[in-house]
């Protein structure tokens, strides 16, 4: 019989699929702000998986990492855009 | 396992998360262009992922029911604190995002008009007009 634990493993390595997709974009993007766009969902997706993975741990510390990931990962898109904004049209 | 209603509401909301996730991760790959990519994957996985810490809070919850240990809640006002961060955080990375991609250059595909750049262009005539009128008034007083 299926665990609920099982199951959140398995959401876990579903999100773990996605950010594997998602990296092709950065690689495939055209411009750099599509290469941006792909870092920007990986980082939602990597707050999700150790949020996820938190619960199916019973451990508490994942998800205060979760958050300290959230907000720098805020600040470290912030400074992207304000880097791209001065940038040259391709 | 039985399936008792409060483990079929967190098999729910897990089944939400998961394929909303997916499904910007699959927008992000289908769409043309920038700002269609940053709709998709934006408001998809911040969708999916308001949907993962709920599932945490009400797994939680149960738990915390089900034994009264301390830590489980804890680990559900830890989750809350998680979901305010990402509320506010995520919206606003993304629009700074697309404010970045159209100052760069990037033209959105088949689109034919731009108000965003009317916008600024009438914002810079009359903050212009303004200044002149400004100067003009100071060399009065002077």
């Amino acid at each position: 019989m299926i665990d609920l634990n099982t199951l959140f493993y398995a959401a876990a390595t579903l999100f773990a699929i996605s950010i594997i997709v998602c990296i092709f974009r950065i690689f495939l993007g055209p411009t750099a702000a599509d290469r941006s766009v792909g870092f920007d969902t990986i980082n939602t997706l990597v707050v999700a998986t150790m949020i996820i993975l938190g619960a199916a741990m019973w451990e508490t510390l994942f998800i205060d990492i979760a958050i300290v990931y959230a907000i720098l990962s805020f600040i470290t898109t912030l400074f992207i855009a304000k880097y791209l904004e001065g940038g040259v049209a391709e | 396992m039985t399936f008792t209603w409060p483990i079929i509401l967190i098999i729910i909301l897990l089944i939400i998360s998961v394929v909303f996730n997916i499904l910007g991760t699959i927008g992000l790959h289908r769409f043309p262009d920038v700002y269609t990519r940053l709709h998709a994957a934006t408001k998809c996985t911040t969708f999916g992922t308001i949907f993962v810490t709920f599932t945490v809070i009400a797994y939680s919850v149960r738990l915390y029911i089900l034994t009264e240990e301390a830590k489980f809640i804890n680990m559900a006002i830890h989750t809350l604190i998680a979901l305010i961060a990402l509320l506010a955080t995520n919206p606003t990375g993304a629009h700074a995002l697309a404010r970045a991609a159209h100052k760069m250059g990037v033209k959105p595909k088949k689109a034919v008009r731009d108000d965003l750049k009317d916008a600024d262009q009438h914002k810079k005539k009359t903050v212009k007009k303004m200044v002149i009128k400004k100067d003009k008034a100071q060399g009065e007083v002077n």
